[in-house]
């Protein structure tokens, strides 16, 4: 009897493993394509050194921080500080638990899916916050209280479009959320929502135009300015993890995740993980790009944006897409 | 050793108790405030691990986004705010405050008195009587989601009470914000309209100027 235990254990840990390194390396890969974009759209050639064309530009920098040396300043609030990037770490890569590769192809297919993943984004903003406030210094704290006044705004948004998707649905379950796309993607009938889902995950991943928190012309790098070596690299590991749960949730919420677009005989011989991987990288150089072009929002129009814009357009649309499914009947049963 | 399923949700309902217990304690016992809110953190995420546990997935969830997410985090931004040295020690002597004679403790015993008794009345009602609890519990929908049973009975029979919860926040929001707005004058806002409804021909005014007399600009 306990061995059975003991087996499920060991699979389980075996199945941890092969979802966190592919994430990992997938973080890594999306790093040097965020750079090269970047250098492309400004005619430069960005990373091109390192391994071909760049590739291994992210591992050589992050074995630049491994052999640097982690300095604790000496009137910091030390336990609080050192939780800061590991909680930051931690809460990027739990939410992968839940995210629907294919159809049976995820590591926690629960109930409440989408709940999990807004709340575990939810959490992420006490990485923030305790990383401002435990280095004991201005640069860091204004870009810490900034960074968590911009998430918590944007997260009001982000719930609200959840809930248009989820009214489409009729369930909380992400596998269920996709599987409801099969006849239409919900971009089409909620194309407002996704650019509003997608400015609003912008904001809430700290990206440019919204990168306030790091503002480095005012802010230094904001919470991560006493920060170095290790650490430093896992504040950025977790960022760009979140960044890339962003373009999951959209692709699951919007594009339909695994599914291709048309059941026709040359696009379902694409294996449906390489769809969802393409989405996934479509709306990551969209990100990319958005860095690229536009320049950086003043905070007085981020707030105005988010509280004035945002959230009254798509509570007017919560209130367009329920009376529209049950004027046409189109409610899901459950 | 012999393990079942029982003994393993044993063993994570006690391990989850105790860090909830001990964090409620610590929330009160610890000098620094921000590490109180901290830990009080810990104590919503380990409640919330419990309603997991339970069943109540749905209501982990709401308590993690709602008290962890929203809550404690504007906790937080006060705590952070205020002058923490200065705050430690002064909590329970009340040294500053002595001439005024007003400790906190008399209150934090009256209310902590109430709540105990409070306690003991719903607990002892449940156990002397159990079927109390059979006549308030509603009718729950069997065989769903517990996110389909919540909604089922929270938007059918409890309606009105629901909405009235709704309107008494939205009344205190209105009202936190009305007691705190101060207009402020002389303060230049940018307006997206005036800005872009701007003309050559009214944005540029040529103007003759006196010699040795000057010009007013920005009126």
């Amino acid at each position: 009897m306990s061995l059975f235990y003991l087996e499920t254990l060991l699979i389980e840990t075996y199945k941890i493993i092969f979802l966190v390194l592919p994430v990992l390396t997938a973080v890594a890969l999306i790093v040097w394509l965020d750079r090269r974009v970047w250098a492309f759209v400004q005619k430069r050639r960005g990373p091109n050194v390192v391994g071909p064309f760049g590739l291994l530009q992210s591992l050589a920098d992050a074995l630049k921080y491994i052999f640097k040396e982690i300095i604790i300043p000496a009137t910091s609030n030390k336990i609080i500080f050192i939780l800061a990037p590991i909680v930051t770490m931690t809460l990027a890569l739990i939410a992968w638990a839940v995210i629907p590769f294919d159809e049976n192809l995820v590591l926690a297919d629960i109930n409440v899916g989408i709940l999990y993943l807004f709340a575990v984004s939810s959490l992420g903003v006490y990485g923030i916050i305790m990383g401002g406030w435990a280095s004991n210094s201005k640069y860091p704290f204004f870009g810490s209280i900034r960074s968590a006044a911009q998430m918590v705004s944007y997260e009001v948004s982000i719930g609200v479009i959840i809930i248009n998707v989820l009214l489409c649905v009729g369930s909380l379950n992400l596998t269920d959320i996709v599987l409801a796309q099969k006849d239409m993607w919900f971009i089409l009938p909620l194309f407002p929502m996704f650019v509003i889902f997608f400015i609003s995950a912008l904001a809430e991943t700290n990206r440019p135009p919204f990168d306030l928190p790091e503002a480095e012309a005012e802010l230094v790098a904001g919470y991560q300015t006493e920060y170095s070596g290790m650490m430093y690299a896992m504040f950025w590991l977790g960022e760009y993890a979140n960044i890339l749960l962003m373009c999951a949730l959209g692709s699951i919420l919007f594009l339909g995740g695994w599914l291709s677009p048309i059941d026709l005989y040359p696009l379902n011989l694409i294996p449906p993980v390489m769809w969802f991987i393409i989405k996934m990288l479509f709306l990551f150089i969209l990100f990319a790009l958005v860095k690229a072009i536009v320049p950086r929002y003043r905070y007085d129009q981020l707030m105005k944006l988010g509280w004035k814009m945002f959230l009254p357009f798509s509570l007017i649309y919560v209130v367009l897409t329920s009376s529209f499914l049950i004027y046409f009947d189109l409610l899901p049963k459950v | 050793m012999l393990i079942d399923d029982r003994m393993i949700q044993g063993i994570f309902f006690y391990i989850f108790a105790l860090i909830a217990i001990v964090s409620a304690i610590m929330v009160t016992v610890s000098r620094n405030t921000v590490h109180s809110v901290f830990f009080l953190i810990l104590d919503f995420v380990s409640i919330s691990c419990l309603f997991i546990m339970s069943g109540a997935e749905f209501l982990g969830m709401i308590m993690l986004i709602v008290y962890v997410g929203a809550v404690a985090v504007l906790f937080l931004f006060v705590v952070m705010m205020l002058n923490v040295a200065q705050q430690e020690n002064e909590w329970f002597q009340s040294k500053k405050s002595k001439e005024q004679n007003s400790s906190h403790i008399p209150v934090g015993f009256l209310i902590s008195t109430i709540i105990f008794f409070e306690l003991i009345v719903v607990i002892g009602g449940w156990k002397l009587q159990p079927e109390i609890f059979s006549n308030l519990k509603p009718e729950v929908m069997l065989g769903t989601t517990n996110t389909h049973s919540i909604g089922s009975v929270l938007y059918t029979d409890y309606i009105h009470l629901f909405q009235i919860s709704g309107m008494i926040l939205l009344v205190s929001m209105i009202g936190a914000i009305v007691l705190t707005y101060k207009k402020r004058v002389g303060l230049k806002r940018q307006s997206y309209v005036r800005q872009i409804s701007r003309e050559k021909i009214s944005g540029v005014e040529i103007v003759n100027v006196d010699k040795n007399k000057g010009v007013k600009i920005d009126v």
